[in-house]
C-alpha cells in the first residue's frame, strides 16, 4: 500500500514537451510510472516519449482515464495549466513549478476546494512510492520500499533524510513533498491523515521548516484526535534570522510567527520525537518503532 | 517588493482612497512653499524598514526655521543602517481616532485575511497576540471576493460609530481591490485616521508586492535597501544568500539542506556566517558562490554540504576545484558530498588538492567546527 499514488496510477504530464517536462517525464517512465499522455498547447497530435500529446487536458481526457496530473510548465503558465486540470475533473494535481505568485495559487486552490481535487505544491519536488510510481523530480538513489511515510516541505533535504533512514534500515511507503511556497495545496495534517489510514505505513517522518503554521496544525490534530503512529520530526532552520527568506518563498519568520521553536514545542507536546539534526531521524525512528 | 509610503499613497490616491495632499522632498530648500501653505506640518522619512517613528524618523515643524533645521537633520539620519534620502511632507492632522485596516494572505487556509481594529496606530501583530478580541478578522476566498456591504456588517459588529461605517467600508473595499490587483503580500493602512470633522484619511500606507508579481509593475522595482551589500551582490547573480553573524561560511544545494546545515553547525557548537543556496538553476556557480561567502571578512572556515539531485555534485565540484586552483579559497574548507555525481565530484576535489572531504555531513560538520578552533 501507499498514499496518493501507486503502480496503477495513470498520470498525465502537463508541459510534457518542454525541456523540464521531457527530462523528468522520461525519468518517471524509466522508474515505472504509468505516464499515459501529455499536454502541451499547440503540440496536440504528436507522440512524445512514446505517449500521445494533446492540446488541452479536456482533449486528453476524451481519450484516456487519468488519476493524477503533474504540472511542469513555466511559472507564467502554471495557474492556467493547474486550473485546466482541476476544471477537467482530475482528482490529484501535483504542481512542480516554482515561482508562481501566491495570488495565482490561491485562485486554483480555491477551485480545487470546490471540485474536491487534491493539490500538492506548488514548488514541490513531487511524490514517490518506491518501485511503483513517481510524479516529480525526487532523487531515487537512496530510497527503498518500506514502511515509513515521509512528508516534507523540502526537496534535497527530503533525500538527505531518506539517506539517513536507509542507514538505519528504513524504507518508505510513500515520500510526499508539500512544496516550499508560502501557500500550498496540501498540508502536513492532510497527508498525515492519509498515512494513518495506510496499513503499510508503520511510522511517519515530518520534515518541516521555518515559516507558516502547518507543523503546529499537525500537532494540534494529533493532540485533539488522539490518532497517531510513531512519528519523528526534523524542523530545519532553528538558527534562522527573523525576517529573512531562506531559499524557499515560504521559509520566513515574520512578526514572531513561524519560528522553529514554536513548531518543535507544539510537536513535542503532541508526543512527536524531535531530531536535532538530520541523521537523528533514523535513529529516533528505530527507538520509537523498536 | 516593499513600496515606500509615498509610492503606496499614490496608488491609494489613484484608486480613490483618501490621502492628504503631500510633497516629496530631498533637500531643505524644497518644500518651503508647501510649508507656507500647509504648516504646521509632519516630516516623514521614506524608508522601507519598520519602526521609523521610534528611530526618530518622524518630526513636526511649526515654523519655517524649524522646517529647515529638521529636514536637514532627517537627511543626515540613518534608520537601521540605511540613510534617509527622501522625506514626505504632510499637513498635521486633527485626529478624532485611529483605526487599523489591512489585508494579508492566511497561508494555512489559502485565503485572504481582512483585519480591522478600532485601535489603530499600534503594531497589529502585537495587538493580535495581546488582545485578540480587539482585532476583527475575516477570511475571504479570492475567487469570490468581498462586497462593501459585507464589510459594513463586519464593522457594525466591531462596534464602529455609525457615521463612519460606510466611509470605512468603502475604503476597505478599495484596499481589497489594490491588494488583489497588485498581487500584494500585504496592503495596510495604519492608522486610518478619523479627523475631528469626521473625515477619514489614510495617514500611513504599507504595501508589499509579491516578488513573483513585481515584473508586472516594473515602476516599483528597486534594489531593496533592507538587503546588505553582499546580499544584493548575490541576488544579481541569482544566488540566495543571507548574511548571518557567525564565522563558518556555508554553501550547499537546496534550501532545506542549507537550513539544516546551519542547524548542524550549531549542533556542534559553531556559528554559521551565512545561508547560501546553489539550486537547480545556479549549481554551475559554485565558484561565484564561494567568492560571495568569502567576501564576509568574519568567515574563518567554509562548510560545503551537497546532496546531488538535479544539481549534480560533479558539476558543483568543478566550480569548487576552480576556485581552489585560483587561490580564491584562502580559509580551510570542509566538503561533504553524496547523491548524484558525488563519486566523480569527490575525485575532482581530491585531484584539485582539497583533502577535508566526506560523504555524509556528520563527520564533516564536526570537522568544520573543530577546524575553527585551530585557526
Amino acid at each position: 500500500m501507499s498514499v496518493l499514488i501507486n503502480k496503477d496510477s495513470r498520470v498525465l504530464v502537463s508541459g510534457m514537451t518542454g525541456k523540464e517536462g521531457t527530462y523528468h517525464s522520461q525519468k518517471m517512465i524509466d522508474l515505472g510510472t504509468k505516464v499515459v499522455c501529455g499536454v502541451t498547447p499547440g503540440k496536440g497530435g504528436i507522440k512524445h516519449l512514446g505517449v500521445p500529446v494533446y492540446d488541452s487536458v479536456q482533449d486528453a481526457l476524451a481519450e484516456h482515464e487519468v488519476d493524477a496530473c503533474g504540472i511542469f510548465v513555466p511559472s507564467r503558465f502554471a495557474m492556467n495549466a493547474a486550473s485546466e486540470a482541476i476544471e477537467a475533473g482530475i482528482e490529484f494535481v501535483v504542481v512542480i513549478t516554482e515561482g508562481i505568485c501566491p495570488h495565482e495559487t490561491l485562485r486554483f486552490i480555491s477551485r480545487a476546494r470546490d471540485k474536491e481535487c487534491i493539490v500538492l505544491g506548488p514548488n514541490t519536488p513531487g511524490l514517490l512510492t518506491p518501485r511503483e510510481s513517481i510524479i516529480g523530480v525526487l532523487a531515487t538513489d537512496f530510497v527503498k520500499k518500506g514502511n515509513i511515510g515521509v512528508i516534507s516541505r523540502s526537496g534535497t533535504l527530503t533525500v538527505e533524510i531518506c539517506y539517513y533512514l536507509l542507514k538505519e534500515g528504513f524504507g518508505q511507503s510513500t515520500i510526499v513533498g508539500l512544496g516550499g511556497d508560502a501557500v500550498v495545496g496540501s498540508t502536513f495534517k492532510d497527508v498525515y491523515m492519509k498515512f494513518l489510514d495506510d496499513e503499510e505505513t508503520e511510522g511517519i517522518v515530518i520534515v518541516g521548516e521555518i515559516g507558516g503554521t502547518m507543523e503546529e496544525e499537525l500537532a494540534a490534530y494529533i493532540k485533539s484526535s488522539g490518532r497517531s503512529k510513531p512519528t519523528v520530526a526534523f524542523i530545519a532552520g532553528r538558527n534562522a534570522p527573523e525576517g529573512k527568506r531562506l531559499g524557499h518563498a515560504g521559509a520566513i519568520i515574520e512578526g514572531g510567527m513561524g519560528s522553529a521553536e514554536s513548531k518543535i514545542k507544539s510537536l513535542e507536546d503532541a508526543g512527536v520525537l524531535i531530531a536535532d539534526v538530520p541523521w537523528e531521524t533514523g535513529i529516533l525512528m528505530k527507538e520509537v518503532s523498536g | 517588493m516593499k513600496l515606500y509610503e509615498y509610492e503606496a499613497k499614490r496608488i491609494f490616491k489613484d484608486n480613490g482612497i483618501p490621502v492628504l495632499e503631500s510633497e516629496l522632498v530631498s533637500s531643505p530648500e524644497e518644500g518651503l512653499d508647501f510649508f507656507r501653505k500647509n504648516g504646521p506640518i509632519v516630516l516623514k522619512s521614506q524608508v522601507l524598514s519598520g519602526g521609523r517613528g521610534k528611530a526618530g524618523g518622524i518630526k513636526f515643524a511649526e515654523t519655517e526655521e524649524e522646517y529647515r533645521e529638521k529636514t536637514a537633520g532627517l537627511l543626515k539620519l540613518s534608520i537601521k543602517g540605511i540613510p534617509v534620502k527622501k522625506i514626505l511632507l504632510e499637513r498635521k492632522l486633527d485626529i478624532r481616532n485611529e483605526l487599523y485596516l489591512g489585508y494579508a494572505i492566511l497561508r494555512s487556509k489559502a485565503r485572504i485575511l481582512l483585519m480591522f481594529s478600532a485601535e489603530g496606530g499600534v503594531d497589529i501583530e502585537e495587538l493580535s497576540r495581546n488582545r485578540p478580541e480587539s482585532v476583527i478578522k475575516r477570511e475571504i476566498d479570492i475567487n469570490r471576493g468581498i462586497t462593501p456591504g459585507e464589510i459594513s456588517s463586519l464593522l457594525k459588529q466591531a462596534g464602529l460609530e455609525k457615521d463612519i461605517i460606510n466611509a470605512v467600508a468603502g475604503t476597505a473595499h478599495k484596499l481589497y481591490g489594490i491588494f488583489t490587483d497588485y498581487e500584494c503580500e500585504v496592503a495596510e493602512i495604519n492608522p486610518l485616521v478619523v479627523t475631528g470633522s469626521g473625515e477619514i484619511l489614510a495617514a500611513d500606507a504599507r504595501i508589499a508586492i509579491y516578488d513573483e508579481a513585481v515584473h508586472k509593475h516594473p515602476g516599483y522595482i528597486k534594489e531593496e535597501d533592507t538587503y546588505t551589500e553582499l546580499e544584493k551582490q548575490a541576488r544579481r547573480i541569482n544566488l540566495g544568500y543571507v548574511e548571518m553573524d557567525g564565522n563558518i561560511g556555508v554553501i550547499g544545494n537546496g534550501a532545506g539542506l542549507n537550513m539544516a546545515t546551519l542547524d548542524i553547525i550549531t549542533h556542534f557548537g559553531g556559528k554559521p556566517a551565512n545561508f547560501l543556496e546553489v539550486s537547480g538553476r545556479t549549481y554551475g556557480k559554485a565558484k561565484e558562490a564561494i567568492q560571495i561567502v568569502l567576501s564576509n571578512p568574519n568567515v574563518k572556515v567554509i562548510f560545503g554540504n551537497f546532496f546531488g539531485c538535479i544539481s549534480r555534485c560533479d558539476v558543483i565540484a568543478q566550480g569548487l576545484a576552480k576556485a581552489y586552483a585560483e587561490g580564491i579559497i584562502r580559509v580551510p574548507i570542509v566538503i561533504s558530498m553524496r547523491g548524484t555525481g558525488a563519486e566523480e565530484g569527490i575525485k575532482t576535489l581530491r585531484a584539485a588538492g582539497m583533502n577535508e572531504i566526506y560523504e555524509d555531513d556528520i563527520e564533516a560538520g564536526e570537522k568544520a567546527v573543530s577546524l575553527l578552533k585551530e585557526v
